[in-house]
């Protein structure tokens, strides 16, 4: 057992602490949140700059080949830091699984645009159901000709708005179970016949309706084999719920540190609030939870990092993390009292985006109910 | 990092379980005080020399690292193993000798410790320091050569079998600050003067109080240093809290025995597990068990590297407890009409949940309750304000 971060990990994270408290403060995601592209393309480069996009990815994909851990750190900062942009639909939905399912061509062709941040990517996986599951994918990809046509309406497809291509999933055949009959394509966004539009969010996320009409994809952009492709998505939806994890625990924890100074310092009825029974008590509660996060966020990527079977450990980890950072935001408001509730106030931000992060990939219930499966219920 | 256990450990794990399937009954249940209390089963697992698992070499102990000592406790605490004639011993009382304890006590007590030979208890909490244990009351006051004791004890688990008292005394009641006057102090169970009494709980356990009427110990008596008792009480209950962490693994057992009995039971024609609403609560009990194990790595992590973890054991002693609570209210909820049924033909477990409801609400009093435990987590380790 060894639970402390390596040498290289920690620096790492400092590395990506500094930066990002330099280059991306709090006054330029407010700004991105109410701008139409909602990211800066100037930090998007420095980003790449560093290899951040190419963390994870073999060094012949000019990738900088470091492992599942160090990404998962990285995104912490990240979500302490709430960097807007399309990195994680990028680096997460995008490019993992043509890591995971993409013939050398296909790896060649689009995992150095990713690396060098040249290209955006994300995955357009949720229909108008808003299902979690396969049996909710309805969006047709037919045969015809040397490729395959696609048809249906895609939702809450996170940055397609400014994406270059997209991962596709979609129905090929129907077949005996939710999972037989899917099957996914790296779409080009501008290919004729997609229509895209952004939907205003309570965490200004740049969540997209996706319309396909008839739009061709030629055979060699098919990921996977035909019918089975589920199973990829099965997988990336691992990682990238650890790392949306990772995400919200950074979020949670920079709630925490926010409030712990601000309780600190605030005085009423002649003494700082964080003298009373009451705020202490709030505070070893967040303290607890964010903790109780941390550890099932780092044993999960630890599990998935060495190709350990996680099912069940992502739907606690997830299940968890969800409601904890919900319950650290939403104590730290009241902790800060009527300030909290400004727009001003930095605490919003994260408020806001604990809600959206919990629907991401699986709300608590969901997540409960495949634990309640994985023990045999 | 590293979740993984060697293959050391999990031989060592092996190695336990053989030990516990042989020693304990197939129908044990270690619910009942006879249960947990045998000095039998203690002198066998002293025979392996595990009551000394994690103490120094130097003192007779195996020294194995503290992941090896998690795994021993979660090990016993799985199978409820009765621990009560060497558990303060073991996890208190030796530690801190071995920490603060004069040349002399050492050789006196440890090697009988490790034995299983001496049963210990704990002498702090009074009638009016609870909480608040530096209120306390109990006096010892020079006489010649000898320290005469005055004063009562209460709620000191195992009082009735104990050959020593690892206990608080007053020793300078003028000192400036209260817990600089505490001294702490071995004394013989047996000593002239020691009535022990008890009450009933409402779990069955007696809990015991100790009364002390001019009792007359050596000098000898006294642990480490006179007036340091506050530094010795303060690291003794971190052992204790450290303790506290492995019983997570026990819960794990009632966990599982309540899936089992929800896989084969039905309510309303349907099998329990249909039903959606005992799906998420045995679902988030499965996340909460999870996450108290995770707790508990942690908290023996950081002592292996030397470090107290004052705020992380707190935070381990609170989410166990408030974790076995809900735990005990689900499995009442899944056992329905026949939860509270204690004994008999329609009694489930023989009747052991419905025990469980009732003895899942010490855990969150005792030890330091919850409240002041989350207070010490704000101070000591989030640097808030004293009130």
């Amino acid at each position: 057992m060894d639970l402390d971060l390596t040498e290289e990990q920690e620096m790492l994270r400092s590395t990506a602490r500094d930066f990002l408290a330099k280059e991306c403060p709090k006054s330029l995601v407010r700004e991105l949140e109410d701008d139409e592209k909602g990211y800066s393309p100037e930090l998007w480069r420095k980003m790449a700059e560093l290899g951040w996009m190419g963390l994870v990815l073999p060094e012949e994909y000019d990738g900088m080949e470091m492992g599942f851990m160090d990404l998962i750190i990285l995104v912490q900062e990240m979500g302490r830091n709430i960097v807007p942009g399309p990195f994680f639909s990028s680096v997460l939905l995008g490019s993992l699984p043509i890591l995971f399912a993409g013939t050398n061509e296909q790896k060649k062709e689009f995992l150095p645009k990713v690396a060098s941040g040249e290209a955006i990517m994300t995955m357009a996986l949720t229909e108008p159901n808003a299902r979690y599951d396969a049996a909710g994918i309805t969006v047709k990809a037919s045969a015809q000709g040397d490729g395959f046509v696609i048809n249906g309406t895609k939702l809450f497809v996170e940055n397609a708005h400014i994406a270059d291509y997209l991962v596709c999933v979609t129905r090929t055949k129907e077949g005996s179970t939710g999972e037989d009959g899917i099957t996914l394509f790296l779409v080009d966004a501008k290919s004729p016949g997609i229509k895209c539009e952004v939907m205003p969010t309570i965490a200004d996320d740049k969540l997209c309706e996706v319309v396909f009409e008839n739009v061709t994809v030629p055979q060699q952009n098919m990921l996977g084999d035909l019918h089975d492709g589920w199973q990829i998505v099965a997988k990336t939806s691992q990682h990238a719920t650890i790392a949306k994890c990772a995400e919200m625990v950074g979020g949670a924890e920079a709630a925490l540190d926010m409030t712990l100074a601000y309780v600190k310092e605030r005085v009423q009825y002649g003494k700082p609030i964080g003298s009373f029974q009451a705020i202490q008590h709030y505070c070893a509660n967040m303290w607890t939870s964010v903790n109780a996060s941390r550890n099932l966020m780092y044993k999960t990527a630890w599990k998935l990092a060495e190709g350990l079977p996680a099912t069940e450990d992502v739907a606690i980890t997830k299940g968890w993390i969800n409601e904890s950072y919900k319950f650290v935001t939403e104590r730290a408001v009241q902790c800060h009292g009527a300030i909290g509730l400004t727009r001003d106030h930095d605490l919003g931000l994260f408020y806001r985006r604990a809600k959206a992060a919990e629907l991401f990939l699986g709300d608590t219930d969901f997540q409960r109910e495949v634990v309640a499966q994985q023990i045999g219920l | 990092m590293d979740f993984g256990f060697t293959k050391e450990e999990d031989a060592f794990r092996q190695e336990i379980r053989e030990f516990l399937r042989t020693e304990l009954d197939p129908d044990f249940k270690g619910r009942t005080p006879l249960e947990r209390f045998s000095r039998e089963f203690t002198r066998k697992v002293a025979k392996k020399g595990w009551l000394g698992v994690g103490w120094p070499k130097e003192y007779g102990g195996l020294g194995r690292p503290h992941t090896e000592q998690l795994v021993y406790s979660e090990e016993m605490m799985y199978s409820s193993a009765p621990a009560g004639a060497h558990i303060l011993a073991q996890n208190m009382v030796g530690p801190s000798l071995v920490r603060v304890g004069t040349e002399e006590q050492k050789k006196e007590y440890l090697p009988k410790i490790l034995r299983g030979e001496q049963v210990w208890c704990l002498g702090y909490t009074e009638p009016n320091a609870g909480t608040d244990l530096a209120a306390c009351q109990t006096s010892a006051v020079l006489d010649g050569d000898e320290w005469v004791i005055n004063g009562q004890k209460m709620f000191t688990s195992f009082a009735e079998h104990a050959d020593y008292a690892w206990m608080t005394v007053k020793t300078d009641p003028d000192a400036p600050k209260r817990h600089r006057g505490i001294s702490m102090f071995i004394v013989d169970m047996k000593t002239p003067g020691i009535t022990v009494g008890s009450m009933d709980s409402m779990f069955d356990y007696p809990l015991y109080e100790v009364f002390f009427d001019n009792v007359r110990v050596p000098k000898s008596a006294v642990v480490g240093e006179l007036n340091h008792g506050w530094n010795y009480l303060t690291t003794a209950l971190d052992h204790e809290r450290v303790f506290m962490g492995g019983c997570v693994a026990q819960h794990r057992r009632v966990f599982e025995q309540m899936v089992e009995y929800a896989k084969t039971h039905y309510r309303n024609g349907k099998l329990i597990t249909e039903d959606p609403i005992i799906r998420q609560r045995l679902a988030q009990l499965a996340i909460d068990l999870q996450v108290g194990r995770l707790f508990a790595y942690r908290v023996a992590w950081i002592v292996g590297k030397g470090v107290v973890p004052f705020a992380e054991a707190s935070m381990t002693k609170i989410f166990t407890s408030e974790l076995e609570q809900r735990l005990a209210n689900t499995a009442m909820q899944i056992l329905g009409l026949h939860g509270p049924l204690i004994e008999g033909a329609h009694a489930p477990f023989d009747g052991y949940m419905a025990w469980e409801y009732k003895f899942s609400l010490m855990q969150a009093v005792g030890g330091g309750s919850n409240e002041i435990e989350r207070i010490l987590i704000a101070i000591a380790g989030l640097g808030l304000p004293r009130p």
